[in-house]
């Protein structure tokens, strides 16, 4: 049964990545902007997004979060629009928006009914190049994002955890800051450093335009020639390279906070695909994490939460799509009455494993049927289709390598998982995080915190 | 896969606010005519079966929703969901593991989950036959045949403990939980769905395979079908997915849930930097008379994130908060409507004071002119939206088959969102939302415990 249906499903596989790369359609501006759109005719809908190349990885020390401040500004108002202006015009005409901001990028997206996409492609022309940067609601906004930090970072101690455990592993990248900033960052953050990180980034030459759903390619082509061909584009600088030094022995960070459970994370330093040597050795790092944490048949839930019962919940992660090297990472929460240290150890005999022997065809084969099946379940959202597009081509490996991932991670071998797992899973690139629980139920304590973090961002 | 959808949860921070729409709400037609064409028969032996051909992507959604979420607890806080959790955990000739690789060979998704009036289990698979076949297998046995083995059970009960004690350090938890509990007293939504830790320790096998019996039965079953198959091809994958369950009894109604009759504050301490607070009363059911002057008023009041009155109060006037809201949670029988917020502890009082001046304001006076437009506008221009994906289609029509609500309940949305007025907004707050008979809980540093 387990052949011929994998036989099926590569035929199947065939067929899609035909059909991905005739979907996607390539403009440029002569400003230098670039515009992708895929057409999805299934509802009258059609999703817009706007990539520009800024996130914490562009940042410097003493001004971390500022690229997420500034994607809260842009909802505050340009010569023509006021604050809220943006926001009030999308919803009424039926539209969501909203946007993001990560290591390596900041989007911003409105869905709409598909005969408003004028509309959202005026309005995002003219925040790209028109903010004004109100002083007064800068101060407003910051606060928010303070408040937005607490309530993701600081009262949540996994999160705490993960925070400073990234900060371990990565010394001279830019990865070692925070998304959203260290809060005395946020707090020494003014409208005025805002103001030069807004012209330098925010310009047609660093945006991609995104759109999927019921449009007509050249139609969106014209629009958006129409509203963002007119803008300047801005000379840019390339970015300093910043690489991570090399790691020389492993290295441990231990959290300690109000907590009920203890946790662990761990990180290897591995190459993606824009850092890689060797360009297969990202494919083999993915087919690798989901050998580990796939899905329910893989083999954290199987043996360590399942069989051992030493891990209450697991995880593996991997971005091989992200801009600079970054993390192979696992993340363990105990079972009731066992260790961290137990976790460790058995997490480390796992990862012996993958090294010592070859994965089975058996799993290998699981993991494509699935590759391939999410292929197709992906194309349910008009969104999460735009942003693979747009993600990729923000970070710089193009839009074009998401038709191949299917293909790719076919390619991949046993010998080659268990090359990347002895040359990358060694201890000498290992960063460790613990969270330490301390007691959360005595009022002094309680009080002291209180205190302590009421002083904070007033 | 679970791993490809992690890439981008990670790293995100998104600037605003979970727009808090009603899980389920409604959808409007507009003037682009994109209706919903649902059809609906019953099983052979009594189910109901909701199915919309979607021909675009060779996949198919199952959703299975019988009437066993939380509600039927009887007394044994965590049962449903227990219940639900160890349906994939062991089936017909297959244990835990080779259950997994069955749907993971042909990468087919299944989840399972349960909420206070739902419990859900369901399929998506790519439908080429062969590949269909595999995951139906499966799917029919944990539906028909799963075995609730003992050494799992225990397992299941660990994991549940952990994770209430998990929840123990969330601050957002702790509060939503002390707010049904107390909004609730007596009734079955007041405890929660995953349980409680006595509770869980005493859950036996027999109480899962009685629950399971009573509640896992096809009068009790509604089947929301969208995908890749035509009609008869609907018609036999239900038959053979439901088809062999007893006939069974439809659950019998839950009792109605009593009003607040006093304002009355719950402070739990917690060593946070914020306060959680969460202010409200019970609000509507499913298919209530009042349903849509509620939505389109609370949309106005704190429904719609940006420009919403408590949204602008709180956030784009004073910068007190990341997140502010209101919501109704309609359910089977009045579910709760909720404000809420989190602040830095030293904001609370005069967060708790906005909300109140906010809500009584808004009551006395109702949404003005150019709000309702707004909100009208909004609402029916947004409708494609909300059926634009094969998923957000089966969770509609799994809600109108399990509330009983009407077949043209999406096509019709618009026209019934369009009729709402302003009066008709004040005379439903005036007689459903009381500011002196509230609920605040409040959960953050150095406050005093009740």
């Amino acid at each position: 049964m387990l052949r011929k249906t994998l036989i099926l499903l590569g035929i199947l596989a065939w067929g899609l990545a035909q059909a991905a790369s005739d979907q996607v359609h390539e403009f440029h501006l002569e400003n230098g902007m670039k515009i992708l759109v895929k057409e999805d005719h299934r509802a009258p809908v059609m999703v817009a997004q706007v990539w520009y190349k800024v996130g914490s990885s562009y940042e410097n020390n003493g001004i971390t979060g500022i690229s997420h401040v500034l994607e809260h500004m842009m909802f505050k108002g340009t010569e023509k629009h006021g604050p809220g202006e943006f926001s009030r015009i999308i919803a009424e005409n039926g539209g969501r928006e909203n946007a993001f901001t990560g290591q390596d990028y900041t989007a911003y997206f409105q869905t709409m009914e598909k005969s408003r996409m004028p509309i959202s492609f005026e309005l995002e022309a003219d925040r790209m190049r028109n903010l004004t940067l109100p002083a007064e609601e800068f101060e407003k906004e910051v606060r928010v994002v303070m408040e937005e930090r607490r309530l993701r970072t600081e009262d949540k101690p996994r999160s705490l955890t993960h925070e400073q455990f990234q900060a371990t592993a990565f010394v001279s990248s830019p990865y070692h800051n925070p998304v959203i900033g260290w809060m005395n960052d946020l707090e020494n953050l003014t409208v005025e450093d805002l103001k030069p990180w807004y012209a330098r980034w925010y310009a047609p030459n660093n945006a991609t335009l995104v759109v999927v759903g019921d449009v007509d390619p050249d139609e969106v082509y014209k629009l958006a020639k129409k509203y963002f061909g007119p803008l300047k584009p801005s000379k840019i600088k390339p970015i300093k390279p910043r690489k991570e030094m090399k790691q020389r022995g492993l290295r441990k960070v231990i959290v300690k906070a109000p907590a009920k459970l203890p946790y662990l994370t761990m990180g290897y330093k591995v190459p993606v695909l824009m850092t890689a040597e060797q360009d297969w050795e990202p494919y083999a790092l993915e087919v690798l994490a989901n050998v580990l944490d796939g899905s329910d048949s893989a083999r954290f839930p199987r043996e360590l939460v399942r069989k051992q019962q030493i891990a209450a919940g697991l995880d593996a992660g991997y971005d091989l799509y992200a801009r600079q090297s970054d993390l192979f990472t696992i993340a363990a929460t105990p079972s009731e009455g066992k260790s961290v240290d137990e976790v460790k150890k058995a997490i480390f005999e796992q990862l012996e494993r993958v090294k010592n022997e070859p994965v089975t065809e058996e799993e290998l084969a699981r993991i494509k049927a699935q590759v391939v099946a999410s292929k197709v379940y992906e194309l349910d959202s008009v969104f999460y289709q735009a942003m693979q597009l747009g993600m990729l081509e923000t970070v710089g490996l193009g839009w074009k390598t998401l038709d191949e991932y299917p293909e790719r991670v076919r390619a991949v071998t046993p010998t080659q998982i268990q090359a990347v797992a002895r040359k990358y899973l060694v201890e000498d690139g290992l960063t460790i995080g613990v969270l330490d629980p301390q007691p959360m139920d005595q009022p002094e304590l309680a009080k002291k915190h209180a205190v302590k973090n009421n002083k904070q961002g007033s | 896969m679970k791993r490809m959808q992690k890439t981008f949860s990670v790293l995100v921070v998104s600037i605003a606010l979970a727009f808090v729409s009603l899980p389920g709400l409604a959808r409007q037609a507009t003037d682009s005519n994109h209706s919903i064409d649902i059809v609906s028969w019953q099983t052979s032996n009594g189910a109901r079966v909701l199915y919309v051909y979607a021909p675009q992507l060779p996949m198919v959604d199952v959703r299975v929703v019988f009437d066993a979420g939380s509600a039927r607890d009887d007394g044994k806080p965590g049962l449903a969901s227990m219940t639900n959790s160890m349906l994939e955990l062991g089936a017909g000739k297959w244990d835990t593991n080779a259950l997994a690789e069955q749907f993971d060979n042909v990468g087919a998704s299944f989840s399972s989950s349960a909420a206070r009036d739902m419990a859900i289990v369901q399929l998506r698979s790519l439908t080429d036959k062969p590949i269909l076949d595999v995951a139906l297998a499966a799917f029919r046995a944990v539906i028909n045949a799963p075995r609730f083995d003992a050494d799992e059970l225990e397992r299941i009960r660990r994991q549940t403990l952990i994770a209430l004690k998990s929840q123990q350090q969330s601050p957002g938890t702790i509060a939503s939980k002390a707010f049904y509990k107390a909004l609730y007293g007596k009734h079955p939504y007041a405890t929660p769905t995953i349980g409680t830790v006595d509770s869980v320790k005493q859950i036996s096998r027999d109480d899962l395979k009685a629950f399971y019996r009573e509640y896992y039965v096809a009068s009790n079953a509604v089947i929301a079908i969208v995908g890749d198959l035509d009609k008869a091809a609907a018609r036999e994958l239900v038959e053979d997915i439901i088809g062999k369950l007893p006939k069974g009894e439809k659950a019998a109604a839950l009792p109605p849930v009593k009003p607040l009759t006093t304002s009355r504050v719950i402070n739990k301490p917690h060593p946070s930097t914020q306060t959680h607070i969460l202010v409200g009363q019970p609000g509507m059911k499913r298919g209530d008379p009042d349903y849509f002057a509620l939505y389109v008023g609370n949309h106005i009041l704190g429904g719609s994130g940006f420009g919403s009155r408590i949204m602008e109060e709180i956030r784009e006037k004073r910068g007190l908060a990341y997140s502010s809201y209101s919501y109704f949670s309609p359910m089977r029988q009045d579910g709760p409507f909720v404000m809420g917020l989190q602040t830095k502890n030293d904001k609370r009082a005069e967060a708790l004071a906005l909300l109140d001046k906010t809500l009584r304001e808004f009551i006395e006076e109702g949404p003005t002119r150019k709000e309702l437009d707004h909100a009208l506008k909004n609402i029916t221009g947004g409708f494609p939206l909300r059926i634009d994906s094969n998923k957000d289609i089966a969770s509609y029509i799994a809600m109108i088959g399990f509330y009983d609500l009407p077949l043209d309940y999406l096509n019709t949305f618009n026209a019934n969102v369009e009729a709402v007025t302003i009066e008709k907004i004040k005379d439903a707050f005036s007689r459903r939302i009381h500011p002196d008979r509230l609920l605040t809980v409040q959960v953050g540093a150095d406050l005093d415990g009740d």
